[in-house]
C-alpha cells in the first residue's frame, strides 16, 4: 500500500535503532531544534576539525521519520569536509521538496534515499528535515566564527 | 451497547464531505471535530444565498441589499444571542475564539489606570495548566506587559483540574481568572461554581474559553455565572473566520475598544473620537457577514437536533470508545477514563508508537484523527510526553468510527510491530 512508500524498512530499521543517538561531549557547537507544529525536539552537537565534520551527535523526541532521517543524516555527514556535507544536504533538500517525482541520487545520499517516499506526503517533510536543518544550523554557526 | 437518540450515518447525509473517498479508497472516518467541525450543506448554501441575494456592507448604505445585509447580519446574532440564552447585545463577532481572548487581554491593557479592568505589578491572572494555547499566551504577555502575575491551576494525574489550592490562587489581587470549560486534550469538564463563586468574592471577571463547550452542549451564560465566553464558530459547524465573544452588558460598556476604525465610532474629528454602543464598539471595519450569516445556520442546525440530543449522543460515543479502548493492549488515555464531568475528546498515546506515526497509518484507512501537542504544550511537558493521538467526536460519527478507529489503532500496531 501507499504507506510502505513511506515506511521503507530501511527506515523503520533506524528508527529502531538510531545511529549516532548520545550526545558526545564538547561540541564545537551545539544547536537545539524544534518542530513547532508537532512539538518534536532535537538536540545537535557538532564537532569540527578544520574543515572536515569529525562527529556529528544527538537527542531527542520524534517520529519515526525525523527519528531514521537523522541517523541517516549522521551517519552521513561524519568524515566529510564542509562542501560535501552541504551538497548532500542540498541534494536531500530538493528531493524532500520534490513531490515525489525525483527518486534521489543513491551514490550521494545512499540510504536517505529510502526518504524520498516522505516528499509525497506534505505534512511530514518537516519531520524528515528536522536533523538536516539543525545540522546545517551548526554548520553554519561553526562558520561564523571564522 | 450503543444507544443515541441521534443517528450519525444520517446526519452524515447532511454533510457533503463525507461523499469523498479517501487515500486508502474508503471512506471518512472524521474524528478531528475538536479541531474543526464538518458542515452541513444548510450552511454552505446560507453563506452562497447572503452572497448571490444580500452582499452589501452592513450598517451604511441607503439601499435595499444594504438593508437586506445588515438584517441577515443581525439576524445571525440574534441566533448566536438565543442559543446561548443571551441578550443580543450582549453578542460580538469576532474573527475566531483567539481574537475575543486578545480583544479581552487588550481591552483591560488599554485601561484608564483607575478603571476596574487595569493591572498593576501584584495584581493577579489566574489560568490553568490545561489552557489551550489561544487562552494563555494572550494573558502571559498581557501579565508581561502590566506587570501582574500569571498563576495556573495545577491539574492532577487524572487529567481533572486541580482545586485544592482555589483560594489562594484565587486572592484579593485577582482581577481575571480565564478558564477553559472543557479541555480540547483531556476532554475534561471543569467544575465552574466554585471558580466563579471565589472570583467574584474577590472581585475578579472570569473569561470562559467554550470552544469545547459551545458545539457539544446546551449553555446558558444567565446560569453559567462567568463574565466573559468565547467560542469559534467553525468547531460549531459554522464557517472559518467567524468567532464569538459574549461579554456581560455592564461590563462591556465600561471597556476600552481593541480594534479601533471605521463602523466602530459615535462622532469623529481629526484629533479624537468616541465611540458607537456595544456591541458596535468592539466591531470595528466590515465584518464578516457571510461568516455571521453560515453561523446563524449552524446553530439552527444544532438547535434542531437539540443540544440535550448532541450531548447524549456524545456522551453514548465516549462511553463506547472508553469501553473500547480497555480491550486494546499498550494504549493509554491521557485524560479522564470515566465519562462523568467529560466530554468526546479522547487523547491516548500507543507505547513505541509516536503519534505521527499513529495518525499516519490511520490516515491510510480514511479515519482523520488530530496529532502532536494540541496547542497545549505546558499539558503535555506535565504529562512528560512529546504528544498524543487525538480522536474527538460530534454529531455526524457514529459506532462504527469508533470501531474503525479500534481496528485502525491495532493496524498500527501490528505495522510498526510493537
Amino acid at each position: 500500500m501507499e504507506l510502505d512508500s513511506l515506511y521503507q524498512e530501511v527506515i523503520l530499521d533506524h528508527y529502531r535503532k538510531p545511529a549516532h543517538k548520545a550526545l558526545v561531549a564538547n561540541p564545537t557547537k551545539q544547536v537545539h531544534h524544534v518542530n513547532p507544529s508537532c512539538g518534536d525536539e532535537i538536540t545537535l552537537n557538532l564537532h569540527m576539525n578544520g574543515n572536515l565534520v569529525a562527529d556529528v551527535s544527538w537527542d531527542g523526541v520524534g517520529c519515526s521519520i525525523s527519528q531514521a532521517s537523522t541517523s541517516i543524516m549522521t551517519d552521513l555527514m561524519i568524515g566529510k569536509s564542509v562542501d560535501e556535507a552541504m551538497l548532500v544536504l542540498n541534494e536531500f533538500t530538493e528531493l524532500m521538496q520534490s513531490k515525489g517525482t525525483l527518486t534521489g541520487n543513491e551514490e550521494i545520499l545512499d540510504d536517505a534515499v529510502a526518504l524520498a517516499g516522505v516528499s509525497k506526503f506534505p505534512a511530514r517533510i518537516k519531520c524528515a528535515l528536522l536533523g538536516w536543518m539543525a545540522f546545517k544550523d551548526a554548520v553554519s554557526q561553526s562558520q561564523l566564527g571564522k | 451497547m450503543f444507544n443515541s437518540p441521534l443517528d450519525g450515518a444520517e446526519i452524515r447525509k447532511d454533510f457533503p464531505i463525507f461523499a469523498k473517498t479517501m487515500r486508502g479508497g474508503g471512506r471518512l472516518v472524521y474524528l478531528d471535530s475538536g479541531a474543526t467541525s464538518q458542515k452541513p450543506r444548510s450552511v454552505l448554501d446560507a453563506e452562497r444565498y447572503f452572497y448571490e441575494n444580500h452582499n452589501a456592507a452592513v450598517h451604511r448604505g441607503s439601499h435595499l441589499l444594504a438593508e437586506e445585509a445588515s438584517e441577515a447580519y443581525e439576524g445571525a446574532r440574534a441566533i448566536v444571542a438565543g442559543f446561548l440564552s443571551a441578550n443580543i447585545d450582549e453578542i460580538i463577532f469576532t474573527k475566531s475564539a483567539t481574537e475575543g481572548i486578545n480583544l479581552i487581554a487588550y481591552s483591560f491593557g488599554n485601561s484608564a489606570p483607575s478603571s476596574q479592568f487595569a493591572l498593576k505589578p501584584g495584581d493577579r491572572i489566574v489560568v490553568s495548566e490545561m489552557e489551550h494555547h489561544a487562552n494563555l499566551i494572550p494573558w502571559q504577555q498581557l501579565a508581561k506587559r502590566t506587570g501582574a502575575e500569571l498563576v495556573w491551576f495545577p491539574i492532577t494525574l487524572e487529567g481533572r483540574l486541580d482545586t485544592s489550592a482555589l483560594d489562594s490562587l484565587i486572592n484579593e489581587r485577582a482581577k481575571v481568572v480565564a478558564i477553559t470549560h472543557q479541555s480540547n486534550v483531556l476532554g475534561t469538564i471543569n467544575p465552574l461554581t466554585q471558580i466563579v463563586d471565589r472570583a467574584h468574592a474577590v472581585g475578579s471577571v472570569v473569561v470562559l474559553d467554550a470552544c469545547q463547550s459551545v458545539p457539544h452542549f446546551g449553555i446558558d451564560v444567565k446560569t453559567l455565572g462567568v463574565d466573559f465566553l468565547v467560542f469559534s464558530g467553525h468547531k460549531a459547524l459554522g464557517p472559518t473566520g467567524i468567532g464569538v465573544l459574549w461579554g456581560r452588558a455592564d461590563l462591556l460598556e465600561e471597556m476600552e475598544p481593541f480594534l479601533t476604525g471605521g463602523s466602530m465610532i459615535e462622532s469623529v474629528t481629526m484629533s479624537d473620537a468616541t465611540w458607537a454602543s456595544v456591541p458596535r464598539k468592539f466591531e470595528a471595519g466590515v465584518p464578516n457577514m457571510a461568516g455571521a450569516v453560515g453561523l446563524g445556520a449552524a446553530l439552527t442546525y444544532l438547535d434542531k437536533l437539540g443540544m440535550d440530543n448532541v450531548e447524549a449522543h456524545e456522551r453514548a460515543l465516549t462511553e463506547y470508545a472508553l469501553k473500547k479502548f480497555t480491550e486494546l493492549n499498550g494504549v493509554t488515555i491521557i485524560g479522564p477514563k470515566d465519562s462523568a464531568m467529560r466530554g468526546s475528546v479522547l487523547s491516548f498515546t500507543i507505547d513505541g508508537i509516536h503519534p505521527h506515526d499513529a495518525g499516519q497509518v490511520l490516515d491510510q484507512y480514511g479515519i482523520a484523527v488530530r496529532t502532536g501537542h494540541h496547542c497545549a504544550w505546558p499539558l503535555m511537558r506535565k504529562f512528560g510526553i512529546a504528544g498524543t493521538t487525538r480522536a474527538s467526536f460530534y454529531i455526524y460519527n457514529d459506532s462504527a468510527d469508533i470501531d474503525a478507529l479500534i481496528d485502525g489503532i491495532a493496524a498500527t500496531q501490528k505495522y510498526f510491530k510493537v
